[in-house]
């Protein structure tokens, strides 16, 4: 499982108390900009990176993304464009990439074809958000095959029961959303948070990253020692959007 | 029906392809409806409200001018229309209603197309007490202000969805991303037979209450059962609602008209199963066929009539079509104001645009069948309710100097 290993091999930095890791949605606003802010990352620090591929209906993210994810179709993004561009980050950059995006991208693409392609072109993991273990079989199976990492979600929904379960599925880390709804808006980390991170904690041997409202340097050093990897989604695009990729670098320096 | 192993499926069609979020939420849905399901007295309290607050049984009426004209087989009408808000909307609603009370849930949201479905979701809340946000389309609310006023007044909020193609899907989307946000006293109303399971199962149900009063009442008005039965779907509630009297019974032809919008060669169109451009996909919580392109984007859709303008089709009906069990065919958009107008002269009887379709396909072979067959169609609803939309297709004069007129009098 290369995507475990190399995440362990990150933790066990000592200067990495905190592992980051960032979202990208494909084509928006452009890939030119998505080329520029995804080496200022990997320049900060930054130690996964997301890349969503756009689709129609994206029914698990907020206005921010989902905008995103119109513009960048409208603007001509296809599925084709989007593995090309990964290859080309995966060779520059040394950090482990991953693919974020909803099922039917895979299904329409084969998602054999898809796992193929993506293992080819050197991508580590895959977090589809509305493809439960229940839908998955022919996925999960294949994910073994090609060895890239299916990403399983928590939510603070979810009981120890089902996060167990989860967890057999899930390989490289668990996704936990912070909070209920979609992606975008800021969360509140109170005790609630807290005990819902550790159930997610006892229920897997798999580091934990914590998504869904994470923003600000604060909410970083508050997850430090809680969990294993910050996940900054939103913030990144909407700081693309008012102050352009050059502020990308220092935004992401100053997290940690 | 279900004859995969897996719950939830059609063949290989539905499933429930939903965010983590929602697992449990979908565990406490299912468990509720199953349990309602083996509940005769729920069915009953179903029937007996839908008696007293709408007006079931709806009728089914032999429409004899039309028969006449066309000179083959009966025609008959099931009045839909006749329930309370005018469409059969009120059946699914007023059915979840009484599962929500059962779950002990205080909110209810819903997305809506042509607004009926709104309107009937905004009525059930005021009925029982629910606060109440409906989703739709901003391209919609154009469309079918008049419905927009209705819910308003009803007391529910209405949020135009700004996002993708402004309309059905999208509103669809936007109910998701409430729900996933207020689930815990909040139950989202699907208004068809699509989505995540169990809702095509669960809507399918409360409409089938459409069929098994139309297999009784033909059986009673024309003695024995029709030839074919003719339904228009644009998620398919009103369809599944009335072929469930007949799905047993080979010998009746069923008949599901899509939205042909501008014709088939137009790519402006929302026939996922009659044209040939529609492709399996997952989206919106389930597989079935989709109006999509080769990267699974979906496409802009095109009808005259809102409620059947979505990219998906139940996949309860994507089943049957392929077992070919229900046959599938187009009427465009030209063709249901030619229907209509028809219906109203002969009939006194104004259909919905959606429900036109129905009517189209049904004129189309009434003709070619004998005197001694009957055919029913589903009128789903009433179309007085598109005022708006009906008279500027018509293009109507009269109405376009009233509306002028009605301009001046606010100092447009």
């Amino acid at each position: 499982m290369e995507l475990s290993r190399q995440i362990k091999t990150a933790l066990a930095d000592p200067d990495r108390k905190i592992l980051l890791m960032t979202h990208i949605v494909l084509g928006y606003p452009s890939l030119e900009t998505n080329r520029r802010v995804i080496e200022q990352m990997v320049a900060n620090g930054v130690d996964l990176i997301e890349m969503q591929i756009p689709f129609s209906e994206p029914m698990a993210d907020g206005p921010v993304i989902v905008q995103a994810n119109q513009e960048a179709i409208e603007q001509g993004i296809t599925v084709r464009g989007c593995l090309d561009f990964a290859e080309e980050m995966t060779k520059t950059h040394p950090i482990p990439f991953l693919f974020m995006t909803y099922y039917n991208i895979l299904f329409k693409f084969g998602v054999e074809e898809f796992f193929k392609k993506a293992r080819e072109i050197g991508i580590k993991g895959f977090i589809i958000p509305d493809l439960p273990p229940e839908e998955g079989e022919e996925f999960f199976a294949l994910s073994r095959k090609y060895d890239i990492a299916p990403i399983l979600i928590f939510a603070p929904t979810s009981t120890p029961e089902r996060m167990r379960e989860l967890s057999r599925f899930s390989r490289g880390f668990i996704y936990c959303a912070a909070r209920k709804g979609v992606t975008g808006r800021q969360t509140d980390f109170d005790a609630g948070f807290n005990d819902y991170l550790r159930t997610c904690r006892a229920s897997t041997d798999l580091p934990l990253a914590v998504g869904f409202g994470i923003s600000r340097k604060e909410d970083v050093d508050y997850l430090t020692g809680k969990a294993d990897i910050a996940v900054i989604g939103t913030r990144t695009i909407n700081l693309v959007n008012e102050q352009g990729a050059a502020a990308v670098g220092p935004f992401i320096a100053g997290l940690r | 029906m279900n004859k995969a192993n897996k719950p939830g499926y059609y063949g290989e069609w539905g499933g429930a392809f939903i965010p983590e979020v929602l697992y449990q939420t979908f565990c406490d849905l299912n468990d509720a409806f199953q349990k309602a399901k083996a509940d005769p007295a729920f069915w009953q309290e179903y029937v007996s409200l839908m008696s007293t607050y709408s007006c079931r049984p709806t009728p089914l009426t032999h429409a004899e001018n039309l028969s006449r004209h066309f000179g083959g087989a009966q025609i008959f009408i099931k009045r839909e229309d006749l329930n309370h808000t005018g469409a059969h909307k009120a059946n699914n609603v007023m059915g979840q209603g009484l599962l929500v009370k059962r779950m002990g849930k205080t909110r209810v949201i819903a997305e809506t197309g042509a607004g009926q479905h709104g309107v009937a979701t905004a009525t059930m809340a005021a009925k029982f007490g629910f606060a109440c946000t409906i989703y739709m389309g901003e391209e919609d609310v154009q469309r079918q202000r008049p419905n927009v006023f209705w819910m308003e007044k009803l007391g529910s909020t209405v949020v135009p969805v700004t996002s993708g193609s402004k309309t059905l899907k999208d509103a669809i989307n936007e109910a998701f991303r409430d729900w996933v946000t207020r689930m815990d006293d909040t139950h989202y109303v699907m208004g068809t037979v699509c989505g995540p399971h169990p809702f095509p199962e669960m809507v399918a149900w409360f409409q089938s209450i459409i069929g098994r009063e139309a297999c009784g009442q033909i059986k009673q008005q024309f003695g024995r059962q029709p030839s074919r039965v003719y339904a228009c779907v644009g998620g398919g509630s009103n369809a599944m609602g009335i072929f469930q009297g007949f799905l047993d019974n080979p010998a009746v032809e069923l008949v599901g008209v899509e939205a042909g919008g501008k014709g088939l060669d137009s790519g402006m169109h929302a026939s996922r199963l009659a044209a040939r451009d529609g492709s399996p996909g997952v989206a919106q919580g389930y597989k079935t066929m989709f109006l999509q392109n080769s990267d699974g984007q979906m496409m802009d859709t095109h009808s005259v009539a809102a409620g059947l303008d979505y990219v998906g089709v139940s996949p309860i009906l994507t089943d049957l079509w392929q077992q070919k069990r229900v046959r599938f065919s187009a009427a465009t958009d030209a063709e249901v104001m030619a229907a209509l107008d028809l219906t109203m002269k002969k009939e006194g009887i104004i259909p919905a645009l959606e429900s036109a379709h129905a009517f189209v396909q049904a004129f189309k072979e009434a003709g070619e069948m004998g005197p001694d067959e009957a055919i029913i169609i589903n009128m789903s609803g009433r179309g007085d309710k598109d005022i708006f939309t009906i008279a500027h297709a018509f293009n109507d004069p009269s109405w376009k100097e009233f509306i002028k007129k009605k301009g001046i009098e606010y100092g447009a």
